[in-house]
């Protein structure tokens, strides 16, 4: 089976359509693939009978010649998205016993082309973290192994999304991205992922963490599939007033369009004290490649990049403690008895939210009461225009950005850190592009020293999401990247 | 600016959240880690500069003011901790 295992989305799709597999035989495998690699903790809910079902249903249309775009696709749901009838829980104790009684948009678009749900992802609680070790359900692990065969995080938010892509224990995956939550975890696994534009995808039914940075976007292991998952994910939503109605443009065709003629800036500001060298030398490859590819590279200067960790800190945690105040113990989830309703509020919220949660929810609360919300919250919200401001102006100039993903390969799970501030280092290079809303995208295109997948990350002008294709088209080609983790399906587990 | 255990004590009671006695020291001691971080943005000159809310660009859109979902109280109380009668229930709130 591992070589149904083995086939792209875009390779399944057809042989599909070629009957040459069957829907039912690849979500099989799919299943088989999502239990032998439990260990990994990947997925928090598997819903195998449930995946049989929309198989056989695939199978009916594709009889009947009539395959939508992901017919027949199995894919796992960062459990971040609700789904009818599906227990959905935001991997918080908070919202333990939820089962939504309506669909998200994005996943009602995926289920709309026919694609197969395998079960629901881990990730971080209310997808906050960078390490997916703040889950209710415990860490999710990466299939990579390091030279010394420890755990190692695949990254978060959207960890689990990131961890089954790579072990072949789901073709494709969702995830949403608020500060990093689908690049870095991207990079860590070796899998390719996009946070489109902020509006693209829309927000309607996903679990709120900061309203004014959340994106949803695919995972996959390849460029093509990316955009094909893209396709299917994107819409305009009127339930969701942030969404657009900016056409989506061909994204498929611009996976082989190449990059000749395009200007790819460079920015000087993408360094950080502690980078692994390997990173540095990954991102003066990726120039090479893109260059012996016919674009031109200019270094360009984003003056207020260090600003950008900061100031996401303010705003994050600000949009989170509003977005959290609706788990109360009275409509769904968690609730703990108390004598009155505002003791039943404060030991409900304190038992269902974990650390980090409850952390952000403190801080966001303080940078909005009466006193600081100036000197923290529209002081930020201040310096935010002024990071967005100088995207706008070097993309007068460049078509697209080229940055590292991530400033060091995949860490060991429970590395022991005090300061909070340090884990908030992951998220340096991803962050600028939700802050400034725009599409994002991490390419594995390479290994360190260690044999651990490193990432690059092309950055575009909103609504631009076909140059970053064209760039981590070319990239993906030149970098020719094919090792795989050791704890995959059909490998070791 | 920094953080101490009353106004941990203050802001827990704000986001209804409650922190035992014994974490109020240690939880002022994160905090203030995080804020004298933060406190970098200090650095920039903002005078003049308006703030930024949104990056959508465009307006927020108008629908016209007719009611478009309803009639489902059972969808809506089907995760209540607890209920009757169609009702949320929650400890007495009026003496």
């Amino acid at each position: 089976m591992s070589d149904l295992l083995d086939l792209s989305a875009v390779e399944a799709r057809a042989a599909l359509d070629a009957k040459s597999i069957s829907a039912t035989e690849l979500t099989s495998a799919y299943i088989d693939a999502a239990e032998q690699t439990a260990a990994l903790n990947n997925y928090v809910l598997l819903t195998p009978d449930h995946a049989l079902d929309m198989a056989a249903r695939a199978d009916q249309r594709l009889a009947k010649g009539e395959a939508s775009l992901l017919e027949g696709i199995p894919l796992g749901v960062k459990d971040l998205f609700c789904t009818t009838g599906v227990a959905t829980t935001a991997c918080s104790r908070i919202l333990q016993g939820f089962t939504p009684p309506y669909e998200s948009t994005v996943t009602a678009n995926l289920w709309a082309e026919g694609a197969v749900m395998l079960g629901k992802l881990n990730c971080d609680e209310f997808a906050m973290g960078s390490a997916n070790e703040t889950s209710a359900f415990g860490p999710a692990i990466n299939p990579w192994q390091g030279a010394e065969n420890i755990d190692l995080v695949p990254g978060g938010s959207s960890g689990g999304s990131a961890s089954a892509v790579a072990a072949r224990s789901a073709l494709m995956a969702t995830g949403t991205d608020t500060g990093g939550s689908i690049r870095q975890p991207a990079a860590f696994c070796g899998v390719v992922g996009l946070k489109p534009t902020y509006g693209r995808c829309s927000r309607w039914g996903i679990v709120a963490f900061a309203s004014s940075l959340d994106q949803a976007g695919p995972f996959t292991r390849t460029v093509a599939d990316n955009a094909l998952m893209l396709q299917a994910m994107a819409s305009h939503d009127a339930k969701d007033s942030t969404s657009s109605d900016v056409p989506l443009q061909d994204v498929m065709t611009a996976v082989g369009q190449g990059v000749k003629g395009m200007k790819i800036g460079v920015p000087r500001e993408y360094v950080m004290d502690g980078m692994d060298p390997d990173v540095v030398a990954l991102w003066q490859q990726g120039q090479d490649w893109l260059r012996q590819a016919g674009a031109e590279l200019v270094e360009v200067s984003l003056p207020h990049t260090k600003y950008a960790l900061p100031t996401y800190y303010i705003i994050a945690p600000a949009e989170a403690s509003s977005n959290l105040a609706r788990y109360d113990g009275v409509r769904y989830g968690l609730r703990v008895e108390a004598e009155s309703l505002d003791q039943m509020y404060e030991a409900t919220r304190a038992a269902g939210f974990g650390e980090e949660v409850q952390r952000r929810i403190l801080i966001g609360t303080y940078v909005l009461s009466a006193g600081y919300y100036d000197a923290y919250y529209l002081k930020a919200q201040k310096v935010r225009r002024l990071i967005k401001q100088d995207f706008d102006s070097v993309f007068t100039t460049v078509d697209t950005l080229l940055t590292p993903a991530t400033p060091s390969a995949a860490f060991a799970v429970g590395r022991k850190i005090d300061d909070p501030v340090v884990n908030f280092l992951n998220d340096v290079f991803t962050v600028p592009a939700n802050l400034a809303g725009l599409p994002g995208m991490s390419v594995p295109a390479g290994v360190n020293a260690d044999g651990l997948p490193l990432g690059l990350q092309v950055l575009g002008k909103p609504y631009d999401e076909a140059s970053l294709y064209r760039v981590a088209g070319v990239l993906e080609q030149a970098a020719a990247f094919t090792a795989t983790p050791t704890r995959r399906a059909g490998g070791a587990t | 600016m920094s953080v101490d255990k009353t106004t941990v004590a203050k802001i827990a009671r704000l986001a209804r959240l409650n922190v035992p006695e014994d974490r109020l020291e240690p939880v002022a001691n994160e905090l203030n880690g995080i804020l004298d971080w933060i406190a970098e943005l200090n650095e920039v000159a903002t005078d003049n500069v308006e703030p930024l809310a949104s990056v959508t660009g465009h307006a927020l859109p108008m629908r016209d003011d007719v009611v478009t979902d309803g009639d489902c109280v059972d969808r809506v109380l089907a995760n209540v901790p607890e209920g009757a009668s169609g009702f949320f229930v929650v400890p007495k709130v009026v003496e």
